[in-house]
């Protein structure tokens, strides 16, 4: 990449930092620029997103609709998966899945409830009192 | 506690690079860059695993295992790299509290989902980013992190919680630091970048297996034609745009890195005296400039601009372009048989 090409897009990083690139200067010698941001992995970061959002919508109408229970919701909407969810509560993923099922969840001692409210940064009442609505 | 003027903060592209160039140049060792860091520390590489899945995309990568490159760099400059993991936050507090009392600047593995200057779009369950803790003022922690223009601050609070991250490569308070850091000779520099760029391309041509390395490029550009029919075309240009990401965002230095070999090849030609280093570091450029094309094409077909089983199949093409370029780069680079 040449120093002129280097992009200067609006990015989510704008405000926060500048990213260095190594491109080529007009002797063509490496040097270092910085960057505001490049269309093409905005719109790759903007896409997954939007996929994300979707997930988060799809969890809590899932819960609302009494197939999912709130552990399914907050973990999209914090961002995880199975494997990130297990490292911050210490169960096995066989484990939170059952307590993905609203007739599992309801039974959930106070212990394993605070477990929870504890790895998605909310209280137990957020937690158990969760009912789908956005 | 360390005078935070003493501290020189150096902008990187990459996080681990970073962190390995700036405590390397702190301790004296003024002719050590990025690229550098990077090339003896053969830090290129390319794979894809195949049935894990990162944030819901494939899983590749452009660049060796999180910490390999400042331990292979470490070794090969005749220094070496203590690193501490703890089950316990107290005592990994207790022992950074420490280092800063005797005035040791130090790198911290921590994830960024609560690392609070970052973007909000950016915090995802990433547990592999580095950077510096170069003192304390009050409860913050003076920060260098590689990838930011300016040094920044972290409470005690954000600390702990970022270094005790969880999930996939939990950080654990993974801290580390250079040891036993001798004056480095001439010689030794030019082993290293022979050694460097030896190991490099072995690496890249030789690992076994079909999902890493040259062959590991093809891999990816094979499922990329089947992902349309089997996947809809939906999740398609997301798993597009999950290659886009891992190869063009923050730390990469554009193109999957490829520039920042560029860059060391150029920076290595002058140390070995070696012209033909040149040619090859504009393959590299080349190939850097081809994996930026192929985002490009990528990004048309996840805008929603493009969407037929061709624009796929140009993709995988220019992947198995990118393949044969650097696979006959490496080639070459192991024929010159360099000398220290």
């Amino acid at each position: 990449m040449k120093k002129e090409e280097v992009p200067q897009d609006k990015s989510a990083l704008e405000k926060v930092t500048r990213e260095l690139m190594y491109v080529k200067n007009s002797d063509g010698k490496y040097t270092t620029d910085l960057s505001t941001g490049w269309d093409v992995k905005k719109e790759a970061l903007d896409n997954a997103w939007d996929d994300i959002n979707e997930r988060v919508k799809e969890a809590a109408l899932a819960v609302k609709n009494g197939e999912k229970s709130p552990v399914a919701y907050f973990m999209e909407l914090k961002l995880m998966d199975i494997p990130v969810l297990s490292g911050y509560t210490g169960f096995w993923g066989f484990t939170i899945k059952r307590h993905m099922k609203p007739s599992v969840f309801k039974n959930l001692s106070e212990k394993k409830l605070n477990i929870y409210a504890k790895a998605f940064g909310i209280s137990v009442d957020e937690l158990k009192n969760f009912k789908g609505d956005v | 506690m360390i005078m935070p003027n003493e501290f020189k903060h150096h902008q990187s592209a990459h996080c681990e690079n970073g962190v390995a160039t700036s405590l390397l140049k702190y301790h004296g060792m003024d002719f050590i860059s990025e690229p550098l860091v990077f090339g003896i520390g053969s830090g290129l590489f390319y794979i894809h695993i195949p049935f894990l899945m990162i944030n819901g995309g494939p899983a590749v990568s452009y660049r060796s295992m999180p910490g390999w490159i400042f331990s292979r760099a470490s070794k090969l400059l005749g220094l070496s790299v203590t690193r501490k993991k703890f089950g316990n936050e107290e005592k990994a507090k207790a022992f950074l509290e420490q280092k800063i009392k005797e005035g040791v600047p130090v790198g911290c593995q921590v994830g960024v989902f609560n690392l609070p200057y970052f973007p909000p779009e950016y915090r995802f369950h990433f547990n592999a980013h580095n950077l510096i803790v170069y003192g304390k003022e009050g409860n913050d922690y003076l920060i260098s992190d590689p990838v930011m223009e300016k040094v920044t601050k972290l409470s005690e609070e954000d600390m702990m919680k970022v270094r005790f991250a969880k999930g996939p490569f939990a950080p654990n308070g993974h801290i580390y630091f250079p040891e036993n850091i001798k004056s480095v000779n001439e010689e030794t520099i030019r082993r290293a970048v022979v050694k460097g760029i030896k190991r490099n391309s072995r690496d890249m041509l030789h690992v076994p297996g079909p999902i890493a390395g040259v062959s590991g490029i093809n891999f990816t550009a094979k499922h990329i034609r089947k992902w349309r029919e089997k996947l809809g075309a939906k999740k398609a240009a997301l798993y597009l745009g999950q290659i886009v990401r891992m190869q063009e965002e923050i730390g990469t230095g554009g193109g999957g890195f490829r520039f920042i070999y560029a860059a060391f090849l150029e920076q290595g030609a002058a140390i070995l005296k070696e012209d033909k280093l040149i040619s090859i570091s504009d393959e590299f450029t080349k190939a850097g400039d081809l994996w930026r094309t192929s985002a490009v094409q990528m990004g048309r077909i996840y805008k929603g601009r493009l969407d037929e089983q061709k624009y796929y199949e140009e993709c995988a093409d220019m992947l198995n372009q990118i393949s044969s370029i650097e696979k006959e780069a490496f080639k070459r680079l192991l024929k010159l048989d360099l000398k220290y």
